[in-house]
């Protein structure tokens, strides 16, 4: 059950737990009587005297379906005698906190862009619209213990990972109260078992086998979830670590978010064999479609429950799609057509194909969700007005954070007679 | 003071150890110690004290190591702590810095530094610089071993000194040891600090027998990164060097003191925090200064010595 955590200390949020209902798997289109659920609040509403309320004021005009079961896409195999099951279950409970999340991702994302054009926020800025489905599914088939590392579009893995998007945004604007005081930027966010946020294109890939040999050493039972896009699936460094994840059968699931374009290069003109899944040759390998959320859930329980029961790494090629060029000073359409675009939107949408899915099967109402969009967007206003306002960070920090536990020591400034204070 | 400091001076002229006869009841003071079983004293005292530490790198295992650094290692501590890898240093560089931002202690040994350069992004992006970039979230214990520099007639792509290159990265901290003394203490800290650290040996050196005394047997001996030791005291001319080139310095040095001129011999020990203080404080007594070293000389290591002296408040009092 997916459940946004933060790590931090953070009053406006808390752990969303909803009861699972116990009632029988339905058919998907037959409406079931069923005691009535309360809407899940959204943390900002989640204060003792709001909760009791709620009990009171919960809608009583409609009766929602507690869960629903789906079909979903057979997923590609290398290497592996069977795959993920052909079906999921979803609760209502779920589907609202998926759709929370991804709307919450796509509204951010949006946010960017506007305050980047504002140039609010400058430099490098990967968005990360229409990937949603694969950084919330894959949060869903893991636990929050276990840990994760992308590449540089990593603002929706913050989010899923524990980071508010109070911080992400301040992160942005380079603010003090950014996730990394301002000192990171869009390609380096970290929170606990998050390992960022890494420029260079390929080699977060050994680094997440690193983590996961970690995991195997210290016999935790965690997992490691190593991302990398379809750009660097050509990157020599990632082949010598499939070798090493499979020789010492590390727990590692390698995931490729293929979608379609390393930066401007399609991926007809820059793979030899765009069979990603496969790419791993002796690690098994499943490829699915990364814009249904409960397909990317239920290949990455599989692939979860392949590492920790000890056999070794597995890949992962989830086909997905970017609205956005591959960074702020891309248009993204010297590359491909606007029709291409404007196809897998009103075709392949991650949030609409949730949405369609909850309203056909009544699972929540029309009302509902506009009202889990309202709560969204001003969320990401609120975030966005304390990323502006927000103070940089101050000049004395500037040399702090170059060694970790270590005395005060000077640094040399601009010229020989300028010294400035490092400290741990 | 004077015969203790002839004690310590390069290996080849070394006078035998002073043994103190058992009888007494005395433990024997000062023995011989090549840099070879310095280090490995250092790596099996670190990988006894610390469950976290690990050693993986190209026959480090089964091989006991390419130049016998890590001879015994595997038998003592199996499988799980010393690890061999496959011949891809920019992969097993990587896995070693992740495994250090996952909480481990790695020490990743490079076969010769030059092969380092295949994984020399791991070393400066993702360890060196990462701690700086997640505003001190994300710690990288790591050190990255191996010899460095010339070796004998191994040819230009198995000679080059990396001291400069990895010097000029901040957030890393690169150390050069000389004798066994350095070496043993040094390793001990490095893989103590929890930050990244580059661990420049060198493989002429390995076989060079050193006194290493009493206090520098025991399992708690350290040396701290960052401060330089005056090899040799004198008051004509300052000589800097550090790693192999300590021992040119003290051999030249004793062919000066024949003609009269009595050279200061400091061995750096840390390139990367340069203990400029140091070199500083002896210029002042000598007012002369050669640095020595064995890497190249346009933006090298004696480079930089001689801009932060040129650069020092008292340079001009010097003069």
């Amino acid at each position: 059950m997916f459940t946004l955590v933060t790590e931090r200390e953070n009053p406006t949020f808390e752990k969303i737990i909803s009861p699972i209902i116990d009632v029988p798997p339905s058919p998907a289109l037959i409406t079931v009587k069923s005691p009535i659920i309360n809407p899940s609040p959204s943390p900002a509403q989640l204060t003792p005297a709001v909760a009791n309320s709620m009990v009171v004021s919960a809608r009583t005009y409609a009766d929602f379906t507690p869960q629903a079961t789906f079909d979903i896409k057979k997923c590609d195999l290398h290497k592996l005698e069977e795959g993920p099951p052909l079906q999921a279950v979803l609760t209502r409970e779920e589907g609202l906190q998926y759709y929370r999340t991804m709307q919450t991702i796509r509204r951010m994302e949006l946010k960017a862009d506007q305050l980047y054009k504002q140039k609010i926020i400058r430099g490098f800025c990967h968005l990360y619209d229409g990937q949603e489905a694969c950084a919330v599914g894959i949060e869903t088939g893991i636990n929050l213990s276990d840990h994760l590392i992308t590449a540089y579009r990593a603002h929706g893995y913050t989010l899923t990972r524990g980071g508010t998007v109070r911080e992400i945004m301040a992160e942005l604007t380079g603010r003090r109260g950014g996730i990394a005081k301002g000192k990171g930027g869009s390609m380096h966010m970290y929170t606990k078992h998050f390992y960022g946020g890494n420029g260079i294109v390929g080699a977060q890939v050994p680094l997440g086998a690193g983590v996961a040999l970690a995991c195997k050493y210290l016999g935790n039972n965690e997992i490691c979830v190593c991302l990398y896009g379809d750009g660097a699936a050509n990157q020599g460094q990632i082949f010598e670590t499939y070798n090493m994840a499979s020789l010492w059968k590390l727990p590692c699931i390698f995931i490729c978010e293929n979608n379609k374009y390393g930066m401007g290069t399609s991926v007809e003109r820059a793979a030899a064999s765009t069979d990603y899944y496969k790419r791993g040759d002796f690690i098994p390998g499943l490829r699915l479609d990364g814009m249904d959320v409960l397909c990317v859930r239920e290949a990455t329980k599989f692939a979860a429950e392949h590492c920790r029961s000890g056999k070794g790494p597995i890949l992962m090629e989830l086909q997905t799609y970017r609205y956005h060029g591959h960074s702020m000073s891309d248009p993204g359409v010297s590359y491909r057509t606007r029709e291409e675009i404007q196809e897998v939107r009103s075709k392949s949408d991650p949030i609409s194909m949730l949405k369609d899915r909850m309203l056909s099967n009544n699972m929540a109402s029309v009302e509902e969700l506009k009202e889990i969009d309202v709560e969204v967007r001003k969320e990401i206003e609120d975030a966005a007005q304390f990323a502006t306002t927000d103070p940089e960070p101050p000049l004395d920090d500037l040399c702090n954070h170059i060694f970790y536990n270590d005395p005060p020591m000077e640094v040399r400034g601009t010229n020989p007679w300028t010294k400035l204070k490092s400290v741990s | 003071m004077a015969s203790l400091r002839s004690f310590l001076r390069s290996g080849k002229n070394a006078v035998s150890a002073v043994l103190r006869r058992e009888f007494h009841g005395t433990p024997p003071a000062a023995v011989q110690v090549t840099v070879r079983d310095a280090l490995n004293q250092a790596l099996d005292e670190e990988l006894e004290r610390d469950e976290r530490v690990f050693l993986l790198g190209e026959e480090v295992a089964q091989y006991d190591g390419a130049y016998k650094v890590s001879r015994g290692l595997w038998k003592k501590y199996g499988d799980k702590r010393i690890i061999d890898t496959p011949i891809t240093e920019m992969g097993f560089a990587g896995i070693a810095v992740g495994a250090a931002m996952a909480g481990l202690r790695p020490i990743c040994e490079f076969m010769t530094f030059n092969f380092s350069m295949q994984a020399i992004d791991q070393v400066i992006n993702s360890a060196a610089k990462t701690y700086y970039m997640s505003a001190g979230l994300q710690p990288v214990p790591i050190v990255f071993r191996g010899p460095n520099g010339a070796s004998a007639g191994v040819a230009a792509q198995h000679s080059q000194c990396f001291a400069a290159w990895y010097g000029h990265c901040p957030g890393l901290k690169v150390v050069s040891p000389w004798s066994a003394e350095d070496a043993k203490g040094l390793l001990k800290s490095a893989i103590r600090d929890d930050n990244p650290v580059v661990f420049l040996e060198n493989e002429l050196m390995y076989g060079v027998p050193f006194e290493m005394s009493e206090e520098a047997q025991s399992k708690d001996f350290l040396l701290p990164i960052g401060k330089a030791k005056i090899e040799r005291q004198g008051n004509h001319v300052t000589l800097v060097s550090h790693s192999r080139m300590v021992s040119l310095c003290l051999d030249a040095a004793a062919v000066l003191a024949k003609e009269g001129i009595e050279c200061e011999v400091i061995n750096m020990r840390t390139i990367r925090p340069l203990d400029a203080e140091a070199i500083e404080t002896s210029v002042m007594k000598t007012n002369h200064l050669i640095t020595v070293e064995g890497g190249w000389p346009q933006f090298g290591v004696g480079a930089e010595i001689l801009a932060r002296i040129m650069e020092g408040k008292d340079f001009f009092i010097c003069f």
